[in-house]
């Protein structure tokens, strides 16, 4: 290198050498970067760097958010009170169903009694604003304004008004960041509604996600919902993931290739409600527990 | 500061809380949401590109490395990909900085276009080897754009610096 060759004379103080201070620093980076990929155990390092820089971020947001208020003030008062009126009549629409849910929840809470069968964990969760996208152009992550101050913690699933959207993989002070489904190789445990097959799904990175190791003769139909299973300990049974559009059955691969297209608007912005963390499972009874999803009961049973 | 050959200009040194400015403001333009957009040159990469090949002395790899960290953990990155990719960049310019001044402002240009596309290319590789996703050619494409505006970066860095124009008869200079 042109500036390095010649050797300052010693009377000149000019610290370290480049060459030792790039190696120096060049074997620090090399370290945090297996560190943080293979271990994932600096995030205090990460933490108290985002103290710095989360007000940075927060600032360089408000620019964009001005605009965004000034776009909201200057629609006016018509969309407002259109939107007001259409959501009191969807309201009205959904609340037969929402009445007779908690009635229905009410009435299945006693037959699971009588049953003997554990209750089914309720959902409830807090609601957080998606403040931006990660800057990181290789995967797909959201931030959300609660953070450990609101007592959110990593892998609480979070979801929107119409499936899943993603997980909580890192949580900040002020701030969390949560993993879409789509991001490639995320892995979300689901069932089939139509003929309660339970599989993973994978995120592709592509904005899709992959339905893995499913036989090319499976039932599965374009078109097929497809719900979480509850199996992991982390989601709950019943959200929406993904719909299947395309099925491509090849002679020479043992599995499809099935592509599904999330259900939620996982990447547009909006506002997320993160779930709880789910109670931990009794361990696996050491016989095949059968079919049922309840894994609680027949451990009972055994301690009984 | 050091003489260029196409400017005999004499420049007035350096004032340190402007470096420090503008390397925050650039870390701050590199928050902004606008960053998602192809084309959107790394600022951080750019102003650190300039101020190392103008004052290496001041502006070198311990900076690259602390900005580095700041961009790792505000984009949400793997620690260490920008440090690696910014500690690389300053020692590069600087060792290439005294060249690099004899040049005029374009040719200057073309000169930093390979260390920034050297840059990205690194986090590139960096992330695909750890098996990220590709994120498409649009990534490749900020530092072109860094590289078009390095005469008005220039320009701006500089604009502290310069005197006025003041001709004096008895002193011709």
């Amino acid at each position: 290198m042109a500036g390095t060759d010649h050797a300052p004379p010693p009377f000149f103080k000019r610290g370290p050498a480049p060459l030792a201070l790039l190696t120096f620093y060049i074997a620090i980076s090399l370290a945090l970067f297996v560190v943080d990929l293979r271990l994932r155990s600096i995030d205090l390092l990460r933490q108290s760097i985002a103290l710095v820089t989360d007000p940075m971020q927060r600032a360089a947001q408000t620019p964009g958010s001005l605009v965004d208020h000034a776009g909201g003030y200057l629609r006016g008062l018509h969309n407002l009170l259109d939107e007001n009126a259409r959501l009191k009549q969807a309201q009205l629409q959904l609340a037969p169903n929402l009445l007779r849910l908690e009635h229905l929840e009410g009435e299945n809470e006693r037959l699971r009694k009588l049953l003997a069968v554990t209750e089914r964990e309720k959902a409830n969760g807090a609601v957080a604003r998606i403040m931006y996208t990660a800057r990181d152009p290789f995967s797909r992550r959201i931030i959300i304004d609660k953070g450990q101050q609101s007592g959110i913690v990593a892998g609480q699933p979070a979801i929107d008004e119409a499936g899943v959207v993603g997980q909580v993989t890192r949580v900040f002070p002020f701030s969390a960041e949560v993993t879409l489904i789509t991001d490639k190789d995320q892995v979300v445990p689901i069932q089939v509604v139509r003929s309660g097959q339970r599989s993973v799904v994978f995120g592709l990175g592509s904005g899709q996600l992959e339905l893995r190791y499913i036989p090319a003769n499976a039932d599965i139909k374009e078109g097929d919902l497809l719900v979480t299973s509850g199996l992991d300990g982390v989601y709950l049974p019943g959200f929406p993931v993904a719909r299947v559009v395309s099925i491509e059955r090849e002679n020479s691969y043992a599995f499809a290739r099935i592509r599904c297209v999330p259900v939620a608007a996982v990447e547009n912005f909006g506002e997320v409600l993160v779930l709880s963390p789910r109670q931990p499972q009794p361990p696996a009874p050491p016989e095949s527990p059968g079919r049922t999803g309840n894994t609680g009961a027949p451990s009972k049973a055994a301690a009984k | 500061m050091q003489p260029t050959f196409s400017s005999s200009r004499i420049l007035l040194p350096v004032r340190p809380w402007f470096i420090i400015f503008s390397l925050f403001a650039a870390l701050l333009l590199n928050f902004l949401p606008t960053a998602h957009w192809p084309g959107v040159p790394d600022w951080v990469a750019l102003v650190l590109c300039f101020w190392s090949i103008r004052e290496p002395r001041r502006v070198g790899m311990g900076w690259a490395f602390a900005l580095g960290l700041a961009m790792d953990v505000a984009d949400g990155a793997v620690l260490g990909q920008h440090c690696f990719a910014y500690v690389l960049l300053a020692y590069a310019t600087a060792a290439q900085a005294r060249r690099i001044l004899w040049f005029p402002l374009a040719q200057q240009a073309l000169q930093i276009l390979p260390m920034l596309l050297g840059c990205q290319l690194i986090q590139l590789l960096m992330r695909m080897l750890t098996g990220a996703e590709f994120p498409g050619w649009g990534y490749l494409t900020g530092p072109l754009i860094a590289t078009l505006l390095w005469i008005p970066v220039t320009f701006l860095l500089l604009l502290p610096q310069y005197q006025p124009v003041e001709r004096d008869e008895n002193r011709p200079l």
